[in-house]
């Protein structure tokens, strides 16, 4: 085993211990904030594959994310209020199932993330991280004026949406469903990076214009990895916003997407548990340094700064060197 | 004569005001290495890109065995047996030697679309990259990482990426470039058994490689084919001497 390998397993066990130690140590809240961590992380699972895999830095994934929220309020907000959603061609009431809420929220997210995809992949660089920018704040400012479904005021889900078998409303049970997701959407990660998808994909990340002199597109591989990318992020929206029975158009902001950025650069670009270890500081710090200051955020700045100047492959990287050479 | 490999007609590439293709026609035929010299800035440079697809002509065409390709792009090119190798390396330096040459396999096999299964468990892309590997005399190192092979190792993997797509022409920028001259001699020797694989085209500007390879020398000089022959011819000729090889003749 390799030590990046181990690193993964101690965080994995980790998340699983998180509900026996809040159990002991009687600190329920503690499986709230684990819950937002691993949430948060599958976001930002979904953002390492178009920006660790694919070398696209997109300032836009909160689109995904906030239109996974959206679907999770707009479905469950019909139920709620009793307004059928539309009559025609036939009568549809909305759903309150996680299932039916998860499959439109990573459909929604993936149709999205191929339009996007289509115009924003056509630039590079510095355009990229624009144009995807500018995808997201048309999203905000939509979500903001849209007053059938609660403008700025966003909108708030009573009762958490229900999954066969499981009561949601049980925070373990929740959390638990959540690391089920994460640890499924990791194992995915993981076999796609080895596949030919990722090899190619790693390779017009690198090279360009060796992949096409092999015969590959550069293109499509991209356009590919930015619509798998956006679909686990939308799922992670729609599991945020079941989370907190509340989404708003902050889901859309670029705050929003500079945050899943932050949470893959803190936790290291391209490494598989990355996202997760990033996840799990940054909410970790939210939580102590929230607590003293409100301007928290500058504590994580100068974490954010110390990683990207002296640490290759950020706290993954830092705790098992480089990546092993069999991926 | 056997139908070429490669060719191209009457190729013209404008920059501008500046013409860097002045109705290039060039053939490769099969089983030869075919050198394409000239000073720099003669647009040899422009020539393989035009080949290759990379850039489009303003006129003229590019037939690989009888087909023009002239409007197809790279991908489809190479998928179509052209094998490039670049002047200046372009390896994924992060991943290993093996992936390296698999990522040329699965270029070659059409099938980049398969999210699942394990790439380096695939057997027939393995043996297809360990046989090039092979080749150029990798095979050793082929868990090494791309990023700590020597400058003359990743040469001979650029070749050997190359050899992956079942080639039916070689177009080669500068292979011997950086080579140093225990290098270039091994380079030099490999590339002699290569040709009856698949004819080479070769631009290059180490001369004594040239000489001792080139079945034929086409001479590039502002665009244009001023000369082109056997070694012999070459050596031999005038206008070559003048305009290229610095002599007063």
């Amino acid at each position: 085993m390799t030590r990046e390998s181990i690193l993964n397993a101690v965080i994995l066990a980790l998340l699983v211990l998180v509900p026996a130690w809040a159990v002991l140590a009687d600190e329920p809240f503690t499986i709230t904030l684990a819950t937002r961590a691993v949430i948060l992380a599958l976001a930002a699972v979904g953002l390492n594959i178009a920006l660790g895999l694919g070398g696209l830095v997109s300032l836009g994934h909160a689109v995904f994310f906030g239109l996974g929220g959206y679907a999770m309020g707009i479905l469950a907000y019909h139920v709620q209020a009793y307004e059928p959603m539309f009559e025609w061609p036939f009568l549809f009431e909305g759903s309150k199932s996680m299932p039916a809420i998860w499959l439109t929220a990573i459909l929604v997210s993936a149709l999205a993330a191929l339009v996007l995809g289509l115009l924003s992949l056509r630039t590079s660089g510095v355009y990229f991280i624009m144009i995807t920018l500018a995808f997201g704040q048309m999203f905000y400012f939509f979500s903001i004026s849209w007053s059938a479904y609660g403008g700025e005021d966003g909108l708030s889900i009573y009762v958490r949406n229900g999954f066969p078998g499981l009561n949601t409303l049980d925070p373990i049970q929740f959390y638990g469903l959540c690391l089920a997701i994460l640890v499924i959407a990791l194992v995915l990660a993981s076999r796609l990076r080895l596949s030919r998808f990722g090899l190619a994909l790693n390779a017009a990340r690198q090279s360009p214009k060796r992949a096409e002199a092999v015969g590959l597109q550069p293109f499509r591989l991209r356009l590919t990895a930015f619509v798998l990318s956006g679909a686990i992020t939308g799922l992670a929206g729609a599991l945020f916003a079941d989370l907190n029975r509340f989404v708003s158009p902050a889901m859309f902001s670029w705050q929003m997407s500079g945050e899943i950025m932050i949470l893959v650069i803190l936790g290291g670009v391209g490494r598989l548990y990355g996202p997760v270890a990033g996840a799990i500081v940054y909410v970790l710090l939210e939580h102590v340094l929230g607590g003293l200051s409100e301007f928290w955020h500058i504590y994580l700045g100068l974490l954010l700064l110390a990683v990207v100047l002296f640490v290759r492959g950020g706290i993954v990287g830092a705790l098992s060197g480089r990546r092993a050479a069999h991926g | 004569m056997a139908d070429p490999a490669l060719e191209t007609r009457d190729l013209c590439k404008s920059f501008g005001a500046l013409e860097v293709s002045r109705g290039i026609s060039i053939s490769l035929l099969p089983g030869e290495i075919h050198a394409v010299i000239g000073p720099n800035g003669a647009g040899k440079s422009t020539l393989i890109q035009q080949i290759c697809g990379v850039t489009a002509p303003d006129s003229g065409s590019v037939f690989l065995r009888g087909r023009d390709v002239t409007h197809l792009p790279v991908e489809s090119r190479a998928r179509a047996g052209l094998a490039r190798t670049f002047q200046v390396s372009a390896l994924a330096l992060d991943d290993t030697v093996l992936e390296n040459a698999v990522v040329g396999a699965i270029g070659s096999s059409g099938k980049a679309f398969r999210f699942f299964a394990p790439a380096l468990g695939d057997r027939e892309l393995r043996e297809t990259a360990f046989s090039a590997l092979e080749r150029v005399g990798l095979a050793e190192k082929a868990n090494m990482r791309a990023s700590d092979l020597s400058h003359g190792e990743r040469r001979q993997l650029e070749v050997a990426i190359a050899l992956t797509l079942s080639p039916k022409a070689f177009v080669m920028d500068e292979p011997m470039a950086g080579l140093g001259a225990e290098g270039s001699r091994i380079m030099t020797g490999f590339l002699d058994g290569l040709r009856r694989e698949a004819p080479i085209l070769l631009v290059e500007h180490d001369m004594d490689a040239v000489f001792a390879l080139a079945d034929r020398i086409s001479v590039l000089v502002y665009g244009s084919i001023i000369a082109s022959g056997t070694v012999e011819e070459i050596r031999n000729d005038s206008t070559v001497r003048e305009a290229y090889l610095g002599e007063t003749a």
